[in-house]
């Protein structure tokens, strides 16, 4: 994975002093809370509910075991023992003082690492696929793109007051696996007719209260034009991006309203002149990046059988387990979605030993998905077995992914001061409801959002639950029919909205229409899509 | 015309008026104007070589138009002065400078040594802009 | 009665306007009445309290009771890990912020 230079590293210390210094004048009472807000945002600092929050990046959600490990560390010293993996690959504490934060910087910035524009309107840490370099079906690893992006974007000079938040994805495989067409940017790396890699730019694409699917503007832009391709992109939309009215500030609104085409020819326009002014970096910078994503040194000559006689096991391999491209290996994601649980925490303890797992098992590596589950992308078959042992016992083995327990959901009213209704106390009832049905159930996504900003992707759920203030009550709405994959589709909302019991036992019903309905190997979706709304709308309501 | 706090300049400030961006091309003895954040930037393309003194308003620290508008001129070849008028403050001076501006003249007036300090927060960069700094790639690869 | 909630500058703790300082806890809250605007204003100038504001409130035989859930939930903590507050000890402590 990649290493800093002391360039990088000597940028990610500046920014720590630079914060320093902010907490510094904002204490002392030079730097009034207006004009600092955005500056804490640009540096992943919110306040919460309850406290500050701090979002730390993982960019395009890969870690090695040394960082994994003070991450484990930082939410001991500094916070309340446990950390958030979230929707966009990162990580956040929910009990941070201010006065703490420019320390806990320091301590990141130790292991390359950071909280650089995890929020802010500004170019946010870039996600990717959380299978990249392991899976059978991709076409490059996408993360060298994502990492000469990252640097691109980082400190933009130009780009540092957008009209919006800015979110990029950057995928190289079809089935996509970060909800790439559901971004601000969405980025696939693609191989032309002529046999050569180049970018597809999807552009406009977001959930939030107008939820989006992105075009595509641009099929290949050649990769040594990424960079230039990717600020026409965003000047554009700098300069024209609606200001007056923050719910239509983002991409999406402009795409929408200019028209992809007309959207399309202002960035041409603005591309042909960024190409007279020689900011691309050379193709040298991405090899010299690509050569620290090498293979680790895989083994030839593996088995690729796995003893099943354990039946807890071989249910975990056959759920929790992908195929990778190398014989005799496999991908593992560790579900952080104990039944019952809080989707996506994961205490200090059970921080380090993924981090000691992934130094024994995995090449020393790491990833964060933005189903908010860790992904361990390169495990030996014949471990699989130790390695579960060892999950087994931290309560980390719970074989539920892509089922209806493997829930999505944001932190809601019980930590978001945006948040409308509560999140995670939903999550933990369908869980438990559902709990032992996953075979049955088969593949469902299950999102949850306690707002409409939608950080819980509910409209790209097969279920989706909306919470909403009903005059200071907690009301969820339901939405079916949505997909983040390579499908696309935004979930449409079945009628009027329920309390707490009420959505669980209409997803019961939901679940009980597809079960009636399925036909063959259909996932709940395909059925959904197979009869439409009218069946599922009738048994909830009829 | 507002005063400077803090100019990278050698030349003698213009003392002009500056004139609104939609009249100063039917103004043609005007070689000062103001740009707001809605303007186009390029509508001044066509004038450049009459232009001594563009001032780029921030009516808020957040609108960041005037960014894109100063590397606008900047690429364009503008080679007069280009300065920073309104909201603002330390914290976006370094930005401001690397997208052109050489001219500061913020509202509330900066302390001069929190100034200094904010041009010097980035040991090297990693975007290349027309202020001459080469970017980190490049230092890289030469 | 009005009451005031924010946030401790440093800390970012909850805090509950008590008449004459923040408290951490909603019982202690008072009625800043028609003073609210006032007091708000110059204790965020004094940096005692950040992105703090007025909400409805009642006083109760149990305590003080902010009227929507969001300001009850700040006054308990996360209410899927009561172990984080304030009263970790009494799992009954929570029972009137749903």
């Amino acid at each position: 994975m990649y290493k800093y230079d002391t360039y990088d590293q000597a940028m990610v210390d500046a920014r720590v002093a630079e914060f320093r210094d902010q907490v510094h004048r904002r204490l002392d009472g030079s730097l009034p809370e207006d004009k600092f807000r955005p500056l804490r945002l640009m540096n992943g600092l919110y306040l919460q509910l309850h406290a500050y929050m701090l979002r730390v990046a993982v960019p395009y959600g890969t870690l090695s075991s040394a960082q994994m490990r003070v991450l484990g560390d930082i939410a001991d010293k500094y916070d309340r023992g446990y950390g958030h993996f979230t929707t966009r690959q990162n990580i956040q504490y929910n009990w941070i003082k201010l006065e703490d934060a420019p320390d806990i910087l320091a301590d990141l910035a130790k292991v390359e690492m950071h909280a650089i524009q995890t929020s802010g309107n500004c170019i946010r840490n870039i996600s990717s696929d959380q299978y990249a370099g392991a899976a059978a079906d991709e076409l490059v690893d996408p993360r060298p793109y994502a990492e000469l992006l990252r640097q691109w974007s980082s400190f933009h000079p130009e780009f540092s007051y957008l009209p919006r938040k800015f979110k990029i994805a950057v995928i190289a495989s079809a089935t996509d696996r970060a909800a790439m067409r559901l971004h601000d940017i969405g980025i696939e790396i693609v191989k032309n007719d002529k046999g050569e890699i180049g970018a597809a730019f999807y552009v406009g694409g977001g959930m939030g209260r107008t939820p989006m699917i992105a075009p595509c503007i641009n099929a290949f832009v050649p990769l040594d034009q990424l960079v230039t391709y990717s600020e026409a992109c965003l000047r554009v939309y700098n300069r024209y991006g609606r200001r007056d009215n923050k719910y239509k500030a983002r991409i999406k609104i402009l795409v929408h309203e200019l028209g992809k085409k007309e959207y399309t020819r202002q960035v041409e326009a603005e591309f042909a002149h960024l190409l007279t002014q020689g900011i691309e970096p050379p193709l040298a910078e991405l090899e010299r990046i690509k050569a620290q994503f090498a293979d680790p040194a895989f083994e030839s000559g593996l088995t690729d059988s796995v003893d099943r006689s354990d039946p807890d096991f071989a249910l975990w391999v056959d759920r929790n387990t992908a195929a990778h491209r190398v014989p005799g290996y496999a991908i593992v994601t560790i579900s952080l979605k104990p039944v019952g649980g809080i989707p996506g925490d994961a205490s200090a303890d059970q921080i380090r030993l993924m981090a000691d797992l992934a130094k024994e098992y995995a090449f020393d590596e790491l990833r964060v998905t933005h189903a908010q589950n860790i992904v361990l992308a390169h495990v030996k078959k014949a471990d699989l077995h130790a390695l579960w042992t060892r999950l087994d016992e931290a309560g980390l083995s719970t074989a539920n992914l892509d089922t209806i327990g493997d829930i999505i959901a944001c932190p809601g009213l019980d930590y978001c001061s945006l948040a409308n209704a509560r999140s995670i106390p939903v999550a933990q009832k369908i869980s438990e409801r559902f709990a032992g049905r996953e075979g049955e159930l088969g593949e469902i996504k299950l999102k949850i959002s306690g707002c409409i900003n939608a950080c819980g992707h509910h409209h790209a759920g097969h279920i989706g639950i909306l919470g909403v203030d009903r005059k200071g009550v907690e009301n969820y709405q339901l939405l079916l029919g949505g997909s983040e994959g390579a499908d696309t589709s935004l979930g449409q909302i079945t009628g009027p909205g329920f309390d707490e019991d009420g959505i669980v036992g209409a997803i019961e019903t939901a679940t009980g229409v597809y079960l009636a309905n399925k036909e063959g190997e259909e996932r709940f979706l395909d059925t959904y899509r197979r009869i439409g709304m009218a069946p599922f709308k009738e048994a909830i309501y009829g | 015309m507002v005063e400077a706090q803090i100019r990278f300049r050698d030349d003698e400030p213009v003392g002009d008026p500056a004139v609104t961006a939609d009249s100063f091309g039917d103004q043609t003895n005007a070689s000062a104007v103001r740009i707001e954040p809605g303007d186009d930037a390029r509508a001044l393309l066509p004038h450049l070589d009459r232009i001594r003194l563009v001032e780029v308003n921030f009516p808020g620290f957040g609108d960041g138009r005037g960014y894109s508008a100063a590397r606008i001129l900047r690429e364009a070849g503008y080679a007069g002065e280009l300065r920073a008028v309104g909201d603002v403050a330390v914290d976006q001076l370094n930005a401001l400078r690397r997208c052109g501006f050489d001219a500061f003249a913020p509202e509330v007036p900066m302390n001069p040594a929190d100034a200094e300090r904010a041009f010097a927060t980035w040991p090297d960069v990693y975007q290349p802009t027309t202020d001459g700094r080469a970017p980190i790639w490049k230092l890289r690869h030469g | 009665m009005n009451i005031l909630t924010g946030n401790d500058l440093k800390t970012g703790a909850v805090t509950w306007w008590d008449g004459s300082g923040w408290s951490l806890h909603v019982d202690d809250a008072a009625d800043a009445g028609a003073e609210a605007d006032t007091i708000l204003a110059r204790e965020e100038a004094a940096r005692h309290v950040v992105s703090a504001y007025a909400v409805d409130g009642e006083k109760t035989a149990e305590g003080v009771r902010p009227a929507h859930i969001k300001e009850r939930i700040r006054a308990l903590g996360p209410t899927v890990r009561l172990d984080l507050s304030l009263k970790p000890a009494d799992p009954a402590a929570g029972n009137w912020v749903i």
